[in-house]
């Protein structure tokens, strides 16, 4: 081995700590990058493979009754590939040993074939068999939660009739990817499950013979969308048709698009902060750590060592710590991209996961931190050789020091003369002094961001759960009913209020921008759901005109005041202009509300409701679910208490995840930077801090010269770094909002409290560490030599 | 009148060659004139003292001379190599192949035994001594592999010199090579510099403030204030070992 060689590895063992502290901070980057990169192609990929190989289907409509030989019609139409039309009704499903109410959907399937869009992944079983209509497949999710496999039976409640059938197979379709209860914001698998049945066997069962009231229809070219919307939605208008719409609106495609937005951004964001924030800290070290060698590049270079030689030698050492650093990220993060996948895979339900570790992905970040570690060894080489090697051998000339602000405030009878020399320091070298506290509040700014999301979900459940949707239990009826309906449930036990309201699906247009939701009539006054206004106060209803969630009024440029193009999606379709009158505060979903005798006035339509909310004694639950499932009119039973507890699971399964694993890293970062920050503080100031000790200081004197500069930077450091976290988490908030739900920039002291908490304990152990290398300075050295 | 670059008398090929050297650090007012327009010529295998006090002039032309250092202005010249104006690949490759360094604070480098900081130089040169040979030539064949720091100064020193010589310079050039070690030690280092110069012709030049050192020499050149003040010829060199001081 080449003496230079020797040296390198020699010096690296000697800089271990900071070698693995640099590399740390490389992983940590990497980590992030490769964890999120990988799951995102692995969803994306997957959700591709799986749409293509499943044929998802490209529009969807439901009607209230169409003949079945509407079909050929529907397939006549241009650009149409093919059709497939089927019964779709809601269910009451029961299991036995499970007390709460469970609703579903079911789906026909074509007897004796596959169907030929959204084509069933059988996971366990058969397909149902043509000539039976006692059987039924189950969706997987479904069957887990309640551990049912084929051979068992299950008691459904179709159109009021309790049939009993017998699952054949468990499947998931690329219609339920997003499998949950329509107006649920989260996934429940345990109350809401989907079951199909023979094509015959569902008419029969939803009195629907010799008709369908939903079709999927796969197109030829994407392009002609609008056309073949328009088509069916004239053909299919006369048979109670709810407008067709494309992918885009399709709720499981929608929700999965809404989340791989999200995911992006947090694939985008963390990784680009984490890799920033590692590569500034490398370059920063780097050329730090070169600086320190200044002389013995001289020395090299007497020897007649050229500059490219002495170079390649630094980036070697550079880049062994880097690639030590990369190696082990890209395998951490391969790994954690993985357990991120499959947590995202018990929320999307694919039948299967295409997970892998692109070379692009780790090419990417190999060279991000390589050409980081390039360039500050560079600008660091870069210094030392514009110096002469007789200049950069002789020890640097003294640093003109000068008396620094508070000394020539007059304020330096308060200062011990150690107190001084920090302050000195630190003024002499502001350039450095302010990549340090950067570097220090970069730490605590990501630290932050880990950790806000936490305090600020419970914020958002409580504004929900508790100012908005106080309801113990919320009814969907099958179809829109009279306002009798409140008298029968009232008399249900245990039902100590009702409060009803109507819901229709709406296609709401401003100008150019269009928007499909649900426009909602809630009774004014109501105390079970309640709307709130911007400072989070309840909000009086108006008799007319509609209020809308604040970001469906962003999301339609709609102001207070202007006139919205109201397009109804049911019964006679009726297009209504109507005022916004006033945005509601809202963090969870995006809907229009307007005042319920209002609605109803605007429908053309009697005093009608869609469903109601109940607030319900405790003690009378069970008996009141047992009489509520044999109810047929309910179609569906949301009880608020299992949507909070829905909510808390999927945002830890998914975001709390990453969040604690962006903590730690970010924990690691902190450490990183400090640590780095003092041992080369010690390398430049050693010396210096010897011979100190030689003229009689102390210790704890030395210590508190050298921790004390590190302790000032760090306090410094932690405001500066609140603002920097406060807007790191400010760009995270403002891109992740979504028609799911918005996270309000609500940054809970606790954060505060605990990236200071993170900052302060590394900038302890870092002083521990170092302080005691400082108590074993080699005195002697320092006479013995120059300097 | 008598030749300025005071070798009238001797005879032999001039290996360095410096007219009107001039360095200046800083400008205006701030201005140190380190080097005044000095004019020397260096022979071949000659053995000279540099005499003068501190902010003499003293390091500022030897590191001229090695291509350490570039003059403000004036001309100096290493046999046929230009080294006023020469860019920094050519004086690396002139420092690589003919000039050997010891420093008065050694420079060992830290992390490499006495054997691999002799090898680090041994590696780039052309012709060079084995490492174990050069170590054993100045009196270290049993602390081939002990790193700096278990080295005392005077045998640290020693490395360096090994270090300077294995690649077989032509010339030897020490900034204070004893200025760091007491007179016991200073006088082996010294026999070692002596003994290179002697054995293997090599042209030396010997830095110091110490006067009884320039017995030693053939030429002692005093500078002072960045000027040549005289130049002493020795009718005969004085042996390390008989150096009182």
């Amino acid at each position: 081995m080449k003496a230079l060689d020797r040296k390198l590895w020699r010096e690296l063992w000697q800089l271990k700590g900071q070698a693995i502290a640099i590399a740390l901070v490389i992983v940590c980057g990497v980590a992030i990058h490769i964890m999120f990169g990988t799951t995102l192609d692995a969803l994306r990929q997957t959700q591709a493979r799986y749409y293509r190989d499943y044929r998802f289907a490209d529009v969807f409509v439901s009607l209230k009754r169409a003949p079945e030989s509407l079909r050929a019609r529907i397939a006549a139409i241009p650009g149409v590939a093919e059709v497939e039309t089927r019964v779709v009704a809601p269910i009451n499903l029961e299991v036995a040993g499970f007390s709460e109410p469970i609703t579903g959907r079911l789906i026909s399937i074509p007897d004796g074939r596959e169907p030929r869009l959204n084509r069933l992944y059988l996971r366990q079983g058969r397909l149902v068999a043509a000539d039976r209509d006692d059987e039924a497949i189950i969706s997987e999710a479904f069957a887990n939660a309640h551990r049912l496999v084929p051979g068992d039976r299950l008691r459904v409640v179709i159109n009021g009739r309790r049939q009993i059938l017998t699952i054949v197979g468990t499947a998931l379709s690329p219609e339920y990817i997003n499998q949950m209860r329509p107006g649920s914001l989260f996934p429940d698998y345990q109350r809401y499950g989907v079951l199909w049945m023979g094509q015959r066997a569902a008419r029969v069962a939803y009195g629907m013979e010799g008709a369908f009231n939903d079709a999927v229809v796969g197109l030829a070219g994407a392009r002609a969308t609008p056309e073949v919307i328009d088509a069916i939605d004239r053909l299919l208008t006369p048979y109670g048709g709810l407008g067709a719409y494309d992918r885009e609106d399709q709720p499981s495609h929608r929700f999965l698009s809404e989340e791989f937005n999200q995911i992006t951004l947090s694939a985008t964001l963390f990784p680009t902060l984490f890799l920033g924030v590692a590569v500034f800290l490398l370059n920063v070290v780097i050329s730090r750590l070169i600086g320190t060698q200044r002389d013995l590049i001289g020395t090299l270079k007497a020897f007649g060592y050229g500059n490219i030689a002495v170079a390649l030698h630094y980036l070697k050492l550079v880049m062994i710590i880097v690639l030590a650093g990369v190696m082990v990220g890209v395998f951490a993060g391969a790994e954690l991209g993985r357990r991120l996948s499959e947590l995202y895979m018990t929320f999307f339900r694919f039948p299967f996961l295409d997970y892998r570790l692109t070379l692009s992905l780790v090419l990417g970040a190999t060279l991000f931190n390589f050409g980081a570690a390039a360039a500050g060894t560079a600008f660091a080489l870069r210094a030392a050789f514009a110096l002469r090697p007789a200049e950069a051998m002789r020890p640097e000339p003294p640093t003109r020091y000068r008396a620094t602000v508070v000394e020539r405030l007059g304020l330096q009878r308060l200062l011990s003369q150690p107190s001084r020399m920090i302050l000195r320091h630190i003024e002499r070298r502001p350039l450095k002094s302010l990549l340090t506290v950067l570097g220090i509040a970069l730490a605590c700014g990501i630290t932050m961001m880990g950790r806000f999301q936490e305090a600020t979900i419970e914020h958002m459940l409580d504004v929900h759960y508790k100012l908005s949707q106080r309801e113990d239990l919320a009814i969907t009826f099958v179809e829109p009913t009279s306002w009798q309906a409140i008298s029968s449930l009232m008399e249900l036990p245990g039902v100590e209020r009702v409060e009803v309201y109507r819901a229709v699906p709406v296609r709401l247009r401003f100008q150019q921008r269009s928007h499909r939701t649900t426009l909602k009539g809630v009774p004014a006054g109501g105390d079970l759901q309640r709307l709130l206004d911007a400072d989070l106060r309840p909000l009086s209803l108006p008799p007319a005109g509609v209020l809308l969630t604040d970001y469906l009024g962003e999301l339609l440029g709609v102001r207070v005041g202007d006139r919205l193009l109201v397009e109804v999606l049911e019964g006679d379709r009726p297009v209504r202009e109507v005022p916004v009158v006033g945005l509601v505060k809202e963090y969870l979903g995006v809907t229009g509300y307007m005042d319920l005798a209002g609605l109803n006035r605007l429908l053309r339509e009697g005093p009608t409701i869609s469903g109601a909310y109940l607030a319900v004694d405790e003690r009378a639950q069970p008996e009141l679910y047992r009489r509520l499932s044999d109810i047929p009119r309910i179609a569906g039973t949301a009880i608020r208490e299992q949507e909070i507890r829905n909510f808390h699971r999927t945002m830890e399964q998914t975001m709390l995840f990453f969040t604690f694993i962006a903590t730690v890293f970010a924990v690691i970062i902190a450490f990183g930077v400090i640590y780095n920050s003092v041992r080369i503080a010690l390398t430049e100031r050693g010396r210096e801090l010897a011979s100190l000790r030689v003229l009689g200081f102390t210790r704890a004197e030395i210590g508190y010269i050298l921790l004390g500069e590190l302790g000032l930077l760090t306090l410094l450091a932690i405001p500066f770094g609140f603002v920097v976290g406060r807007g790191i988490c400010a760009l995270f908030v403002s891109g992740a909002r979504s028609e799911l739900y918005r996270i309000p920039l609500i940054i809970h002291p606790s954060t505060y409290a605990f990236a200071a908490t993170v900052v302060l304990a590394s900038a302890l152990l870092s002083g521990w560490l170092v302080r005691r290398k400082l108590d074993r300075l080699d005195l002697i050295a320092v006479l013995k030599t120059r300097d | 009148m008598a030749d300025r670059t005071g070798h009238d008398g001797l005879t032999g090929e001039p290996v360095f060659r410096a007219r009107g050297l001039t360095k200046t650090y800083g400008t205006g007012e701030a201005a140190v004139h380190a080097l005044r327009d000095v004019d020397l010529d260096i022979l071949a295998g000659e053995f000279i003292v540099l005499l003068g006090p501190s902010g003499s002039g003293k390091s500022t032309l030897l590191n001229i001379l090695g291509g350490l250092d570039a003059s403000t202005s004036g001309d100096a010249r290493y046999r046929d190599h230009q080294l006023t104006g020469a860019g920094e690949p050519e004086l690396t490759l002139y420092r690589r192949e003919h000039v050997g360094f010891v420093f008065q604070f050694y420079n060992l480098i830290p992390s490499l035994t006495a054997r691999e900081n002799v090898a680090l130089v041994t590696e780039i040169a052309r012709n060079p001594l084995a490492p174990e040979d050069a170590l054993t030539l100045v009196g270290l064949a049993d602390r081939m592999d002990h790193f700096p720091a278990q080295l005392s100064g005077g045998e640290q020193q020693r490395v360096a010199i090994a270090r300077a010589v294995a690649k077989r310079p032509e010339v030897l050039l020490c900034d204070e090579p004893t200025g760091a070690l007491d007179v016991q030690t200073g006088v082996r280092v010294l026999a070692v510099i002596d003994r290179v110069n002697r054995e293997l012709g090599t042209t030396t030049v010997v830095i110091t403030h110490n006067a009884a050192i320039a017995a030693m020499a053939d030429r002692v050149i005093h500078l002072s204030n960045g000027l040549i003040a005289h130049i002493d010829h020795n009718a005969w060199r004085q042996a390390p070992e008989e150096i009182v001081w």
